[in-house]
């Protein structure tokens, strides 16, 4: 089957090459250019373990091909730390409340809550838990994970935030 | 999971989707937001061996008012509907269906052409559709033509759509100001397909119901359009042994399949208690 051609943008880098029209774009993210951050869980769009940042938009990148990727800017959890080399504030949320243990879901987890605060700048404890409602996590029970999008709900409006991890 | 290999096509009007799927006949699918294809694709149920890409269509998004009906481009996607202050202020119903579809991810992507089009017993806007007497617009080798969602359905996958054929956008005519209406969906979990739900559209008028429509979803083959319920409770107060009989109209259409989610005479109750539920809340949203 020849192979398509496509151009997009990838942590802010352009990148351009070829793929299958079949490959779907966790493949190509993880085995053509290396980011292994977004992890492959259930394959069948229930997990939220693959999710980028496609375009404004949280998406499942095991339910998208490559192609249908052509031209769009896409930000995975490699790009998510500041210009500066210091954690964005949900990574560090995720360290201070501790928000995971065996940290599978983890980048899936930032890269939603990413897109969830970028739409809702002070989400609700209910709004966060909808909001990740995409996500599956297997270990922590949630209660740390949403404390620790609260913590960077707060960092990222200068509130400090008062609660303690469970 | 990897899909069987296709060639991919991108047009960009519909014009050119129609004709390269006249063209490849059996061996072309049109692919919308993907979230039902895809999966099947990558199962192999599914292997078609061109896809035509329809996102690089520009007419095919948006919502517009056209006199008294709302028209949806099909591939506007349910984070779309959600969104829309129009829908949200015109036709609430669609925004209560979308945030139950999926998840937030799923939305993002998934589009109503899709849902309604797919003929998955499991989607929740035909239904819908029925409920509200939607038209599908459709553009094949021949033209255009309308469908009225009610005639759409014939069975599991089954539609009126013919190869080659693209739905292009969903037509809805605007409730009247003033009724209220509700979806009700049992599932499992968040993402799940709904073990029963029911669509109600209804106004009031000094107390008693004026006009009802009600769709019910996940419970047969095809989304059902339950006309018999809906006419029983027309002139009712929604008092409890009215809503009673109604319910036990619209339980008698119903033929669901006994799977993980129950067996078929709980699914088959369930769809009462949603239609009840339902109603319910439509009558307390309606004024009049």
């Amino acid at each position: 089957m020849a192979k398509s051609h496509i151009k997009m943008t990838v942590n802010g880098k352009v990148v351009e090459e070829l793929v299958e029209p079949r490959t779907l774009l966790i493949y190509f993210l993880r085995e053509q250019l290396m980011l292994t951050g977004p992890h492959i869980g259930c394959e069948t769009s229930h997990c939220g373990a693959c999710t980028v940042d496609l375009n404004g938009k949280s998406v499942k990148s095991c339910t998208m091909f490559a192609v249908q990727a052509d031209g769009a800017d896409i930000r995975t959890i490699e790009g998510m730390a500041n210009a500066d080399g210091t954690l964005h504030a949900l990574q560090e949320g995720f360290r201070e409340m501790h928000g995971l243990q065996c940290g599978f879901c983890t980048p899936g987890m930032i890269t939603r809550a990413y897109r969830l605060l970028q739409e809702n700048k002070n989400p609700s404890e209910e709004e966060i838990r909808y909001g990740i409602s995409g996500n599956l996590c297997r270990c922590t029970g949630y209660q740390n994970i949403v404390k620790a999008i609260q913590y960077a709900a707060a960092k990222l409006s200068g509130v400090p935030f008062q609660e303690a991890a469970e | 999971m990897i899909p069987g290999s296709f060639s991919y096509h991108r047009p960009s009007s519909v014009a050119e989707a129609v004709g390269l799927l006249a063209k490849l006949g059996d061996d072309g699918r049109a692919l919308a937001g993907g979230h039902s294809l895809i999966p099947m694709m990558k199962l192999r149920l599914a292997e078609p061996a061109h896809l035509v890409d329809l996102a690089g269509i520009a007419d095919l998004k948006g919502i517009r008012l056209d006199g008294n009906d709302i028209v949806i481009g099909a591939m506007t996607t349910q984070h779309d509907l959600i969104g829309s202050d129009l829908l949200g202020a015109k036709i609430p119903i669609l925004r209560e269906t979308s945030l139950l579809i999926a998840d937030p991810q799923v939305r993002y992507v998934g589009t109503l052409g899709g849902n309604v089009a797919n003929g998955d017993p499991g989607n929740d806007m035909p239904a819908v559709m029925l409920c509200l007497n939607a038209t599908y617009h459709v553009t094949g080798k021949a033209g255009e033509r309308r469908i009225a969602a009610r005639e759409f359905y014939q069975g599991a996958y089954f539609t009126a759509l013919e190869a080659g054929d693209v739905l292009t956008a969903v037509r809805i005519p605007v409730p009247p100001a003033g009724h209220g209406s509700a979806y009700e969906k049992l599932k499992r979990k968040i993402g799940d397909y709904a073990t029963a739900a029911a669509a109600v559209v209804l106004t009031m008028s000094g107390g008693k119901v004026a006009t009802c429509s009600i769709g019910l979803t996940n419970v047969a083959e095809t989304p059902l359009w339950a006309e018999e319920a809906a006419k029983i409770l027309v002139g009712s107060t929604l008092d409890a042994a009215t809503v009673k009989k109604a319910v036990a109209a619209a339980e008698a259409i119903t033929a669901p399949a006994s799977d993980a989610r129950g067996p078929a005479h709980y699914r088959t109750k369930m769809a009462g208690v949603m239609l009840t539920r339902a109603l319910g809340r439509a009558k307390a949203k309606a004024r009049g």
